[in-house]
């Protein structure tokens, strides 16, 4: 019992609720929310520490002991998420200051970041998997309301086709639960893990596992389902899309995360290699989406799903190389696409166009934007000692221990299209000849460009400190090498 | 556009209390019988809308001067409070806790603090449901 | 009964296919409905349908029902109720803005192809 375990949830739920009665004091709310994320911060921080000398943290919600009532469970993976969440979220939010807008800001943006976070920290958090629906549900309705914010005619197009997406999605989420209760008769992972394992996964566990896949493969934009996701992460302003594209995807990876490491891990050469498959396919289409567009905010939207392949396929490897190097590269994933975002934001800001063709020379005046976007986009590529070199190193000895030769062939020439497709922003839009005077206030530039510079130096800090994070990599890919561990700890036998 | 609609009216003004009260005991039953906030808080809000119907959005909120979204944020504020009360006692979060008393009047009741959470969803549900009405209600 | 509540299950999600694939919004909006009413029924049935008493009020009873099933439904209710009614609001502010509830019409009104 440890009531710490639940506070990165109910932190932002009182700030949220504080933040309603305040609307419309603009000054105000962004005060408490800045103040707000800084304590969540330290919270999920002191969380990773408490986690890292007691080991996992469990919390009975209501005195009902696992497996009866919900549990919320705070591993390592987990906790470490929480905490690049926090990071993340009070980044944005300073961007934020600069760039909602006034209107937005007084429709009650602040509320529903917060209330966005809660549902973020939540699917990290909870051990039961009905809960883990309500918290995606939580955090989906607040990304429809931040979605449609603004009420733009392509906001309001694209939130139709996302939400109806996801509502299906949903629905699926439900129907796979009902399937699954009815076989192990559980919903806590823990219980469900062990009840698997007892049986050994016939057959029928494995078509709920792919079920399962689908709907989280929906949230998490693999292959054959990504579909809606250039679509409606284009159409929100910059914070938001920062947002979605740090956060949201990263839910659905790591419910994928827990369910095959934790539930579905007997049977794996047919689901993991299924897995696999779906993740190589998903580097491929987003490689050739990234280098096909001219479009900045387009070009960092597929390399959100190469990203997303590039995990799963670290996640279908399943050794210890392949995880610690996939934990590694969904922080470090996180943190670079905000800061990229971000920075792709400040370009559209200062030439008035997203297309690269209309944009040139922006580093004559803006020379520290420049060599900020230059950093990060190094870091994505996985250049050393930038942060994304540690994680694909172990994704790639773990698949070179195990054979699997096509992904790292496809993992190594999609690295080199991603850093082509950065690149491409970086040449055509810094360098060459101005298009055109960019007389922005460089005053306001600055502010915007503190929380990207923020991110970006807290990942190279991670890209060169790797060495020290990896006893906590470790103790996380630990819990989901021997999920033992997490049932025990879970279940208290 | 002026229309006769004095019987609605007529019997509204009977019909709207008689739900409202009804809404009170099913939201207070609710812990031992089918009901509870969400339940007591949409026939609260059909209540509403059904003055509303009746007579137009200015009576209604010239009778109910109440700002939806506030009562949101309140109904929220109470349930989360009741959720936060197991920080202060040391037990974990949202642990349930009753006790039998005596009352003058009503006699040998229980007490519950689920009671006070389903306060919270109550005031959720009807402001959710007042404010999505009055969105599409005012625009026309 | 397992049968005929399968059967049902199977027409509700037949209904939802079809509806949502049409064009109109407030006909996949209904479809989302039918969905989710489809989904609810069989967290129901795969609870088990086998009759009892109530569990923890009743003691002396053969059988008890399996409670966890109907708090499922509950919450699903609820979400899908939240929704339902976000996304009507939705529809309705979409034809306000764009004049059509069809989507076929609402494709490409802008640059972004």
């Amino acid at each position: 019992m440890n009531n710490l375990t639940f506070m990165p949830v109910l932190w932002p739920l009182f700030t949220g609720i504080l933040l309603i009665f305040f609307a419309k004091k603009i000054k105000l709310q962004r005060g408490i929310s800045l103040f707000s994320s800084l304590i969540g911060i330290v919270i999920s921080f002191y969380l990773v520490i408490t986690v890292h000398n007691q080991g996992i943290l469990t919390l009975g919600v209501g005195s009902w002991d696992a497996p009866f009532g919900i549990v919320i469970v705070a591993d390592m993976l987990s906790s470490l998420l929480v905490l690049t969440t926090n990071i993340i979220g009070f980044a944005i939010l300073l961007y934020s200051f600069y760039s909602i807008g006034e209107e937005r800001e007084r429709h009650y943006y602040y509320p529903v970041f917060q209330f966005l976070l809660i549902g973020v920290n939540g699917a990290f958090l909870t051990g039961d998997l009905f809960n883990l629906f309500v918290f995606f549900e939580v955090m989906l309705m607040a990304s429809y309301v931040l979605l449609v914010l603004g009420g733009t005619k392509i906001q309001l197009r694209e939130s139709l086709k996302y939400i109806i997406v996801n509502v299906l999605s949903s629905s699926f989420f439900v129907i796979m639960v009902a399937y699954l209760y009815s076989v192990v008769g559980t919903l806590n992972m823990a219980d469900i893990s062990q009840r698997i394992s007892e049986v050994n996964q016939p057959g029928i566990i494995s078509v709920i596992a792919i079920g399962f896949l689908i709907v989280f493969g929906l949230k998490g934009a693999i292959f054959p389902l990504f579909q809606w996701l250039p679509g409606s992460y284009y159409a929100p302003p910059i914070p938001v899309m920062a947002l979605f594209g740090a956060l949201l995807t990263k839910v659905g990876i790591y419910s994928i995360f827990r369910t095959y490491t934790l539930m579905f891990y007997h049977d794996q050469d047919f689901t993991h290699t299924f897995l696999a498959i779906l993740a190589i396919l998903t580097i491929i289409i987003g490689v050739i989406g990234a280098i096909a567009y001219w479009d900045v905010k387009k070009i960092i939207i597929y390399n959100i799903i190469i990203a997303v392949g590039v995990i799963l396929f670290g996640i279908s490897v399943m050794n210890e190389q392949a995880l610690s190097g996939s934990i590694l590269y969904i922080i470090h994933d996180m943190l670079i696409k905000a800061a990229l975002f971000l920075l792709v934001g400040i370009m559209i800001k200062i030439s008035g166009s997203d297309d690269l063709r209309d944009m040139g020379g922006l580093i004559k005046q803006y020379p520290a934007v420049a060599w900020t976007f230059f950093i990060a986009a190094i870091s994505l590529a996985g250049i050393p000692p930038f942060s994304g070199f540690a994680g694909k190193l172990l994704i790639l000895q773990g698949a070179a221990e195990k054979g699997a030769y096509l992904g790292m062939a496809v993992i190594l020439i999609s690295s080199l299209m991603v850093l082509y497709s950065v690149m491409k922003i970086f040449m055509n839009g810094f360098w060459g000849t101005p298009k055109a005077d960019y007389a922005l206030t460089n005053g306001k530039v600055n502010k915007m460009l503190v929380p990207a510079v923020l991110l970006v130096i807290i990942s190279v800090l991670f890209g060169v400190g790797t060495e020290s994070v990896y006893p906590y990599i470790t103790q996380a890919v630990d819990s989901l090498m021997n999920p033992e561990i997490y049932n025990k700890a879970v279940l208290k036998e | 556009m002026k229309q006769n609609d004095l019987i609605l009216q007529t019997v509204t003004k009977v019909a709207a209390f008689v739900i409202l009260l009804f809404a009170v005991a099913i939201f207070l039953g609710g812990h031992y019988s089918p009901g509870g906030g969400f339940v007591g808080g949409l026939m609260t809000s059909a209540a509403i809308v059904l003055l509303l119907l009746a007579f137009d959005i200015k009576t209604v909120t010239g009778i109910l001067p109440i700002d939806y979204k506030l009562m949101i944020g309140s109904g929220l504020f109470i349930s989360s409070l009741t959720v936060a009360g197991g920080l202060f006692f040391g037990v974990p979060l949202m642990t349930h806790v009753y006790q039998y008393v005596d009352l003058p009047l009503l006699g040998h009741i229980s007490l519950h603090t689920a009671v006070l959470f389903d306060l919270g969803v109550y005031l959720v549900v009807v402001g959710v449901t007042m404010t999505i009405i009055q969105t599409i209600g005012e625009s026309e | 009964m397992e049968l005929l509540m399968a059967i049902v299950i199977g027409i509700l999600f037949m209904c939802a296919t079809y509806l949502m694939l049409s064009k109109s919004i407030l006909r996949i909006i209904i479809g989302t409905g039918l969905l989710s009413h489809g989904a609810h029924l069989l967290i129901l049935t795969m609870g088990g349908l086998k009759g009892g008493s109530v569990p923890l009020l009743s003691d002396e009873a053969a059988t008890y029902v399996d409670p966890l099933p109907q708090a499922l439904i509950l919450t699903a209710i609820v979400i899908s109720f939240g929704v339902t009614s976000f996304l009507l609001v939705l529809a309705y502010r979409t034809y306000q803005e764009l004049g059509t509830d069809d989507m076929e019409e609402m494709r490409g009104t802008e640059t972004n192809e």
